[in-house]
């Protein structure tokens, strides 16, 4: 079995934005007795020893962990390639500053709009300027910038000017990435999922870009639209694994919502999980798979697509991905994509701050 | 674009590092979102590019260490790289 290359550290899930499109998980309070500094530079060291290289510390707002120039200090330590990924707030100077002694190697800033009204209606509160600042101080530290925003219905049709945006603060790359409908995403897909009008706009918005910027520009379609599903995670516990802010091992973090065994970095070496865990084996590999895939030349390419999108859409997480056009399931997906080429409601959940008092 | 100006100096991306990867005792490209596992060759093609050396210069190099260097092969290999951002090319 290979070794895992990327480790997403999700180190809490609390975040001071509320975002409809987030995908935490909606039971938040199952994952409020989070790993300790101590724990999490266990992690750290055993995941590095498994073969890991990268470190996502990722959330949530994982700056509302108050040891995260700790755990940083202890991945760079290590060797691994260090990637913050934040809201930017909670980024100041001084934690920047700090950040940076630690050996953070890479910052990406999300924002979710190219405007301050968009942007801050979506996040839910003001953070668009504190966003700007942030980026602006992460390349005058001179780190390597990622600006990420997250498209949906009510702001894909700004691609140009977030480009044009990222260009202003002189972003290295640019990661327009559709939604991807888990958690809280998932219970606003039909508000979320943009017109087919829209997004042969934005593709155009993003060819002409590509040719015109020298910023690299990622561009990632949703699923929904497309004939053959995503290859999730370069397949099930492959390349990558995810550890959740109380301990739990997945091979992503969508995957919490499966009904599979639990594993836990607090029970076990992260070594033993990756190898023998149930949850880890339960669609590794092509042997699990049914018909279609299993008869169909794709599958070494998309692995049958998303295990937790069949779950979601079929009630069965070993059935075929439906987006894929040859899934018994696919007519699911056709009336959702149906849906958005007509007006929908815009009434959006956004997702709270922290878990609701029962 | 296989042939790359000769007066390139390639150099590795500012957000990228060539570091081993002890559990696949094969050395690494590490970059935001990626991993590009490289050969023994691969990497000492990149340990050269310090952004002083051109391509040519580079081939010179590899040549007194290893026996068979075919200039479009390096030129090939940097090209790919560059055109996944991992190696940039400033004009000479
Ligand atoms: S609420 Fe927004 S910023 Fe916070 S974790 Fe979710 S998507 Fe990210
Ligand atoms: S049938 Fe399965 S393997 Fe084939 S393209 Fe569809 S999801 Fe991929």
């Amino acid at each position: 079995m290979d070794s895992p290359f990327g480790l997403l550290a999700e180190l809490t899930y609390r975040c001071p934005l509320s975002c409809a499109y987030c995908s935490n998980p909606i039971n938040m309070a199952s994952y409020t007795d989070e790993l300790s500094t101590d724990e999490w530079r266990r992690t750290l060291a055993e995941a590095a020893e498994l073969g890991v290289l990268q470190a996502h510390l990722s959330g949530g707002e994982p700056l509302l962990r108050r040891d995260l120039v700790e755990i940083v200090d202890q991945a760079a330590g290590l060797g691994l390639y260090t990637n913050l990924v934040t809201s930017a707030i909670g980024f100041s100077r001084r934690t920047a500053e700090r950040l940076r002694e630690a050996g953070l190697d890479h910052v990406q800033v999300s924002i979710q709009a190219d405007a301050p009204v968009l942007s801050d209606r979506i996040a839910g509160i003001p953070s668009f300027q504190r966003k700007i600042d942030a980026m602006r101080l992460v390349k005058e530290l001179g780190w390597p910038l990622t600006v990420n925003v997250v498209l949906h219905r009510r702001n894909i049709d700004r691609i140009a000017d977030v480009l044009r945006l990222a260009e202003e603060v002189g972003a290295d790359r640019v990661e327009l990435a559709n939604t991807q409908y888990y958690g809280w995403a998932w219970k606003n897909r039909d508000a979320l999922l943009p017109s087919r009008e829209q997004l042969a706009q934005a593709e155009a918005v993003v060819r002409e870009a590509r040719e015109r910027l020298s910023m690299d520009v990622l561009y990632v379609i949703p699923d929904y639209y497309s004939k053959y599903p995503k290859p999730c995670m370069g397949g099930w516990a492959s390349r990558q694994l995810t550890v959740a802010p109380n301990g739990e091992v997945l091979p992503c973090p969508a995957a919490q919502s499966l009904p599979l065994p639990k594993a836990s970095i607090r029970e076990q070496e992260l070594a033993e999980i990756w190898t023998d865990s149930p949850v880890m084996n339960a669609f590794r590999g092509t042997d699990w798979m049914p018909d279609p895939c299993r008869s169909c030349d794709r599958q070494e390419l998309d692995f049958g697509g998303c295990r937790c999108q069949a779950f979601q859409l079929t009630g069965d997480a070993s059935r075929t991905d439906p987006v894929c056009h040859l899934s018994g399931d696919h007519e699911v997906v056709a009336a959702a994509v149906a849906a958005a080429q007509q007006p929908v409601s815009l009434q959006l959940t956004p997702r709270p701050h922290r878990p609701q008092q029962a | 674009m296989n042939s790359l100006e000769v007066s390139t100096r390639p150099r590795l991306a500012r957000h990228v590092r060539l570091t081993y990867s002890v559990a696949r005792k094969r050395p690494v490209l590490l970059l935001p979102e990626t991993v590009v596992v490289l050969n023994e060759t691969g990497a000492a093609i990149l340990k050269l590019c310090d952004g002083q050396r051109t391509v040519p210069e580079i081939v010179a190099e590899l040549r007194a260490r290893y026996r068979e260097v075919p200039t479009d092969e390096v030129q090939r290999f940097l090209a790919g790289l560059a055109a996944r951002r991992c190696v940039e090319l400033p004009d000479g």
